[in-house]
């Protein structure tokens, strides 16, 4: 499955890094990348490949909760299909 | 990719809109189940049960966790009890009991099927159980009963109006404890949906499949969000909008619908197109009507806005969903939605609005606290005004009152939780006991011959 991870904050230093940083440990592989910086607020939206992961989905989620409380960012990990479904036809 | 300003609208649709996922509810048949033995035959509703439903809640959690999609209840509904345990001759007390052992070994919150569909008569086990239902919902925490008294093809059996009038009471009594609790896991119904997976309502009907799936989704706060951001446009850009917005929260029952009927390797069968409000502020279909326009829900003008708006979701929800089914339209809980229990609170929604709103719109005169010194005959005739209603248009309607005991007009009953808290509505003082007790059948209207 592919997943769409979001990261919405202020923006500070290296959150790209951090972010792929837990991707790549769970061997998640980061497909795109987009990111907008809109006055200080910043917007990233990552899609990555799941399947070969070394670890349950719920873990990678976790991981990335605990970096949005520890950074001040809103971070969520969200199945492809969500998005798909209510915006195409 | 994705375009990001969609993905930016769903996730704020989820976190500071409240859309979410209602409910999963398995629907399962209990109809192998019936055995004259009551004992035997508890013993395989409860195997059947947990076997069906042993995984629904762990599915539940990890579609949730996958797709980042709060879904707040997983539930169970069955065959309507009074079918499976006519064959015993005693009192299915028993049957409410296994049920509750059930839906708590699974860990459901909600179990429905403790009804009876009595429209043209009654046999022997539908009035059995419908004495049995005080008792029943006093000594469970889980179970819910409904009782089907009418439908557009039968009629209202008025005799079953009398009887359920004075069941709400007896519930009501018998919990006293509890705030009158029992009252508010009982509903009547007229034309009552054999797939609906909205408590306290829901049964499994005898045409259903063995086990099957259906999802009821919710969202007032998406529809309010979404009507708030077009202050000056037309009432028909309006209808539009809410269009709109319904078809992308039905798209998202429909995904989960389809994700868990696969997982649990149990059909889909519907997803049932509810604006389902909360007591959570900004979950409120009474603040998308006033958003729309009116000062206070209650108003005049009220039910012309809420008919466009039970019309418009329906609308949207259609295009986005397989199969739809269930009640389908906004619901009017008065004490589980917060701008319903502001204005009835100052005065602005009173009984009789509610009813005329229940004709434009699912479900019924829903979730009212009414005074607990109110006639058994008095909410008899509350039964069959809204039963007529749902007959005469070939709508489901439904009646959920509770009797407040040694409560007034005014006082306020909390249940807390989803269930919200509301005030003691006035009732009308003049009696229908002389109506109510001539007893028999209104015949079926002529909006019944249509073959």
């Amino acid at each position: 499955m592919r997943a769409v991870i979001t990261v919405i904050g202020k923006d500070t230093v290296g959150i790209l890094a951090k972010v792929s940083t837990i991707c790549s440990d769970y061997n998640a592989n980061i497909i795109d990348v987009t990111q907008t910086v809109m006055q200080d607020l910043f917007a990233m939206i990552m899609l990555v490949e799941t399947d070969r992961m070394n670890t349950d989905f719920t873990a990678f989620t976790q991981e990335m909760k605990e970096l949005g409380t520890s950074q001040c960012l809103s971070i969520h990990v969200m199945h492809e299909d969500i998005f798909n479904s209510m915006h195409k036809i | 990719m994705i375009n990001v300003n969609d993905i930016l609208e769903t996730i704020r649709m989820i976190q500071d809109e409240n859309l979410d996922i209602r409910t999963i509810t398995m629907g399962i048949s209990l109809l192998d189940c019936i055995d004259a033995d009551i004992d035997k035959a508890c013993t395989k509703v409860y195997d059947k049960i947990t076997r069906c439903a042993e995984r629904l809640v762990k599915t539940g959690e990890d579609i949730e966790r996958e797709y980042g999609i709060p879904i707040i209840n997983k539930r169970i509904s069955v065959t309507p009890i009074a079918i499976v345990s006519a064959a015993c001759r005693k009192s299915p007390v028993k049957f409410a009991q296994t049920m509750d052992k059930a839906a708590q070994t699974v860990g459901v919150n909600l179990i429905g099927g403790f009804s009876a569909l009595v429209q043209k008569g009654f046999s022997a086990g539908d009035l059995n159980l419908i004495h049995s239902i005080p008792e029943a919902l006093s000594v469970t925490s889980r179970v819910c009963s409904s009782v089907n008294v009418g439908s557009t093809k039968t009629g209202i059996n008025l005799d079953a109006c009398h009887l359920m009038g004075q069941v709400v009471k007896e519930a009501a009594e018998r919990t006293v404890d509890q705030k009158c609790f029992g009252a508010a896991k009982l509903v009547i119904f007229c034309n009552a949906p054999e797939d609906n997976p909205f408590m306290a309502g829901a049964f499994h009907g005898v045409g259903e499949p063995d086990c099957i799936i259906n999802v009821g989704v919710s969202g007032p706060g998406v529809v309010r969000a979404a009507v708030a951001k077009h202050p000056d446009a037309s009432i028909t850009e309006i209808a539009d909008v809410i269009k709109k917005t319904a078809f992308k929260i039905t798209r998202m029952g429909q995904l989960v619908g389809s994700v868990a009927s696969e997982r649990l390797d149990v059909p889909f069968g519907i997803v049932d197109l509810s604006l389902a409000p909360t007591p959570a502020v900004g979950d409120s279909v009474a603040h998308i009507l006033e958003e729309i326009g009116l000062a206070k829900c209650g108003t005049h003008g009220t039910t012309a806005t809420l008919a466009l708006l039970n019309d418009a979701v329906k609308k949207g929800g259609v295009m986005a969903s397989s199969r739809i089914g269930g009640l389908s339209g906004a619901f009017i809980p008065v004490s589980e939605d917060a701008g319903m229990i502001d204005a009835a609170k100052s005065g602005a929604l009173s009984i009789e609005k509610l009813e005329a709103m229940t004709a434009v719109c699912s479900v019924g005169l829903d979730m009212i606290c009414i005074p607990g010194d109110t006639p058994a005959e008095t909410i008899a005739a509350m039964i069959a005004d809204e039963a007529a209603i749902g007959m005469v248009n070939s709508k489901t309607t439904a009646v959920r009152v509770i009797p407040a005991v040694g409560c007034k007009v005014g006082d306020e009953l909390d249940f807390g939780g989803l269930f919200g808290s509301g005030p003691v509505m006035e009732v009308n003082q003049h009696s229908s006991a002389k109506f109510i007790k001539r007893g028999g059948q209104i015949p079926a209207p002529l909006q019944s011959l249509k073959n």
